[in-house]
């Protein structure tokens, strides 16, 4: 039997003036699965992430997020939820351990020192929670960052490239351990990347946007076989140059 | 051994000049604060020359009005530069799409707020008693009174500030610093209202630390608790501190309709 819809959206859009950033998108990511969000830059994706998050509030359309319409109840969905970005940051003069600590305390977390204990063995970061935020690298930021994400062991993770400025061997441990809870919870994660082989690796489920709009769906190894490409990579430029599925290019 | 570049220098400066240009709010700055010192002054000299018996209690009144005027000061500052360092640490994303309510981020300011001002005011109080033989806690229990209208006032104006910056950027973060100091001739700190022209008693009155400051001259000089500006004082504040927090509030809701919660600090 197919899992429920955790995240289901209809006819969305988030118009600036004239400038249609999400132009009436719909989809729906089943629980318990790894969708990605694709798209060149300027495609919508940060932009429909927000609105996800209820940052930004859409022009037009529905959002459901476990049930609830989060534009409206925002705040019912978004204890259950966490967001990872290496674009947003966390206060600068603060050591890595207060962050964590402020933050488990804003998503009511229970057991603060025992969670980041376990947080700072998974992520490798617990010989760093006495040092500023600041003073890390980009790659322990980022580790930092998926930290805070996981504190609530949220049931929907959004991640906005969570690899990106991290070492191949970094990015494989973080790509395993974002497995490894999806696993363990059955979390449903939603990431927008571009690293096309963290896509196929990580994700059943694939959304591309092109100009605010969703062009094509499905599982990636569908999307290679159904634009006659070797990868994922091959299908993305094709996405991004606007070439359709089974059209020929020499 | 590599020596001192004027062309780095130079290009140093003409980037400070591009970012003063960008603002007309720091253009405003630069000639603000010269003016509000000479006018408060001014009226200080003016009053003061007036009052021969007034002189004997000076120290009193001044530095009473000093350190009360300090609460508004910090309290206000308390709350807008904390909410500024969420902005610049582009922290203000995250905290809102976690579960915390824009009203709880207002009481939260609110109360670090409250810490700030109690330890920043607080030692310049115990300071005064061996620098100058001035005891604040003399005023007695009318100085909770005062504390209270003061410290809801510096926080009305806050939020007004934060907002602003909210709307308009880092930017306007200056406005943070000018905006107390604009109603200070008008607060009568150190004169009574009387001593402003006629035209401007309206809008003195319609401060509530010009209450404030009238009631702990009451006290000083008088000997008397005045109740009237107490509560004036108090109402004046219940409508100017919803103004904030309302204003605050659909800022808020309005960056998250125009999308700038991502960019903030930026």
């Amino acid at each position: 039997m197919a899992e429920p819809a955790v995240i289901e959206v209809k006819d969305l859009s988030k118009h600036y003036g004239s400038v249609r950033a999400v132009d009436g998108i719909s989809f729906c990511i089943a629980q318990s699965t790894t969708c990605a969000l694709l798209g060149g830059n300027g495609a919508g994706k940060t932009t429909t992430i927000a609105m996800l998050l209820g940052l930004l509030l859409p022009t037009s359309g529905q959002i459901r997020i476990l049930g609830e319409d989060v534009p409206r109840y925002r705040q019912r969905v978004l204890p259950r939820m966490n967001f990872s970005s290496p674009y947003v940051d966390l206060p600068q003069r603060l050591t890595v351990a207060e962050n964590l600590t402020v933050y488990a305390r804003l998503y009511g977390v229970r057991h603060v020192w025992e969670r980041l204990a376990a947080l700072g063995r998974d992520l490798d970061i617990d010989a760093f929670f006495k040092r500023p935020y600041g003073s890390l690298s980009a790659g322990q930021k980022t580790r930092v960052a998926l930290a805070k994400a996981l504190l609530n062991e949220p049931e929907i993770l959004l991640l906005d490239e969570p690899t990106a400025s991290l070492d191949p061997d970094t990015a494989d441990r973080m790509r395993r351990i974002l497995t490894d809870y999806q696993r363990r919870s059955g979390a449903t994660l939603l990431l927008a990347s571009h690293n096309m082989s963290e896509v196929e690796r990580l994700c059943d489920q694939v959304i591309m946007l092109r100009t605010g709009r969703v062009v094509a769906t499905g599982a990636p190894r569908e999307l290679i076989r159904r634009y006659g490409r070797k990868d994922m990579e091959e299908v993305f430029l094709d996405i991004a140059r606007g070439i359709q599925s089974g059209e020929v290019v020499e | 051994m590599n020596g001192i570049s004027a062309h780095r220098i130079g290009a140093l400066a003409l980037r400070y000049l591009y970012l003063l240009r960008s603002s007309r709010v720091r253009i405003i700055e630069l000639a603000y604060w010269p003016t509000v010192q000479m006018i408060l002054w001014g009226f200080i000299t003016r009053y003061l020359a007036g009052h021969s018996d007034v002189l004997n209690q000076a120290t009193g009144l001044l530095l009473s009005g000093v350190l009360l005027w300090d609460i508004l000061f910090r309290s206000q500052l308390g709350l807008s530069v904390v909410f500024f360092e969420e902005l610049h640490a582009r922290n203000l994303a995250q905290l809102l799409i976690s579960p915390l309510q824009p009203i709880e981020l207002i009481i939260a300011l609110m109360a670090i707020s409250l810490v700030r001002t109690v330890l920043g005011v607080g030692i310049a109080v115990l300071l005064a008693i061996p620098f100058y033989g001035f005891n604040l806690f003399s005023l007695g229990l009318p100085l909770a009174g005062f504390f209270l209208n003061l410290l809801l006032m510096g926080w009305a104006i806050g939020l007004l500030v934060s907002a602003l910056v909210l709307r308009y950027g880092m930017g306007a973060e200056s406005i943070a610093w000018a905006a107390i100091f604009a109603l200070a001739p008008l607060c009568g700190i150190y004169y009574p209202v009387a001593t402003l022209p006629g035209w401007l008693h309206p809008l003195a009155w319609a401060l509530p630390a010009s209450h404030v400051f009238e009631g702990m001259r009451a006290v000083l000089l008088d000997h008397t608790f005045r109740l009237d500006f107490f509560l004036q004082a108090l109402l004046l504040n219940v409508g100017y501190l919803g103004l904030g927090i309302g204003v605050f509030l659909a800022t808020v809701h309005k960056a998250r309709e125009r999308g700038s919660l991502l960019q903030s600090g930026e």
